[in-house]
């Protein structure tokens, strides 16, 4: 598909070289990937307004676009009737050199121009890999152990550790384990966001846990000794004689990891819900009736 | 580690940008006996100052602003985060009394 670079930069096209360039470094300093981190779509246009200016800003290749540009499917049939003699110039050029890999120009432009492109600071640059971005899911078991997984992304086996406490949609970068930097240049980084899926029991503030507990109705009336379960492990608590239903309580400590704090831990807010007997037998049923007379 | 001379040489910079960029605060250099080394950790950051230095033609207070403004939307991306895990605690799905 023919791509309008003119247009892309948003100039004429008789604009200078001078005004080419001021064009794209507006649009630079508005999409470069560096001010816009995680945004694919700033990411896609970013590489359209690099590939417009790598084209438009060297003479012999905006020469070759503004004559064949249109009919590039033949193009290179002109260029091998020798009416094509330029050379490559990087002369006054400067294409941003943010993740741009193998692959990332239009077919448009590999068809025109083959693989001329990107030429950085006037000579040979050293290309940055991609940065990857993936998704881990985990149980909230698992987010609160420090634990080892293994990856497998693009055929490679990347063992990651974990640290207890990560939060949701956390992301965590694994330098290095991107996509690979071209002549020279340093592989990308990968970023893994973390998404923890709910507990049937606990849910989760920060690195406090929040969890109900059914107490019956005669230990919340007269007191009495519980176990109730933590997320790593059974504690036995003392209720307090008249424990009113819906009151909270809260286990120091035996909350969720604090992430990158060995030994600190959140706490544990229980709530007591009280549950009203059912099924009594006739004697149960007087006796309850004889404390709802002495209560009035 | 790797030294400044030779992350100079690879992005071809002069070694005189990672000194000024040292003395406004911006990076942090070991010295070992007279040869200036930046720390893996340091990398990153500094790899994103060239990019926006050199491509954007960003001034060194410019890049201290806009360093310091891309901190502060990661810091509220996170506490964003933070807060849509809270909101989370009162729109779980049916079976949750709280």
């Amino acid at each position: 598909m023919f791509i309008d670079y003119y247009k892309v930069l948003g100039v004429d096209k008789k604009a200078t070289e001078q005004e080419i360039k001021s064009a794209y470094r507006k649009l630079a300093r508005k999409l470069h990937p560096d001010l816009n981190p995680n945004d694919k779509d700033a990411k896609k246009k970013f590489q359209e307004i690099n590939e417009a200016n790598e084209v438009l800003s060297d003479p012999e290749k905006r020469k070759k676009y503004d004559q064949y540009g249109e009919n590039w499917k033949h193009a290179e049939e002109y260029q091998n009737a020798g009416q094509y003699q330029g050379q490559p110039s990087d002369a006054g050029r400067q294409t941003f050199t943010w993740s741009q890999g193998e692959g990332e120009f239009s077919d448009f432009f590999e068809s025109l121009f083959g693989g001329m492109g990107g030429t950085g600071r006037g000579r040979q640059i050293k290309y940055r890999g991609e940065d990857y971005s993936a998704e881990l899911h985990l149980d909230l078991t698992d987010a609160c152990e420090t634990h080892q997984r293994t990856l497998t992304l693009h055929g490679d086996k990347i063992r990651i550790t974990i640290p207890a406490g990560i939060e949701n949609d956390q992301t965590i970068k694994i330098a290095g384990h991107g996509g690979k930097g071209r002549n020279g240049g340093p592989n990308g980084d990968l970023y893994i966001t973390f998404k923890i899926a709910s507990h049937p029991k606990f849910r989760r503030s920060g690195n406090n846990l929040y969890t109900t507990v059914e107490l019956d109705l005669y230990t919340a009336v007269l007191g009495g000794e519980i176990t109730v379960n933590t997320l790593n492990g059974k504690v036995k608590l003392k209720v307090k004689p008249e424990t009113q239903n819906g009151s909270k309580i809260k286990l120091k400590g035996k909350g969720f990891p604090v992430y990158k704090s060995k030994g600190e831990y959140g706490d544990l807010y229980i709530t007591y819900m009280v549950q009203i007997p059912v099924d009594l037998t006739d004697r149960q049923r007087e006796l309850f009736s004889e404390l709802s007379k002495s209560h009035k | 580690m790797i030294s400044a001379a030779e992350f100079c040489e690879c992005h071809h910079i002069e070694i005189s940008f990672i000194d000024s960029l040292k003395e406004k605060g911006l990076i942090e250099l070991a010295s070992i006996e007279e040869t200036q080394y930046i720390r893996a950790s340091q990398l990153h950051i500094l790899e994103k100052i060239v990019r926006l230095y050199y491509d954007l033609d960003i001034n060194i207070e410019g890049i201290d602003a806009v360093i310091n403004l891309l901190q502060r939307m990661e810091d509220m991306q996170h506490e964003i985060a933070l807060l849509k895990n809270r909101l989370r605690l009162y729109e779980e799905p049916e079976g949750w009394e709280y």
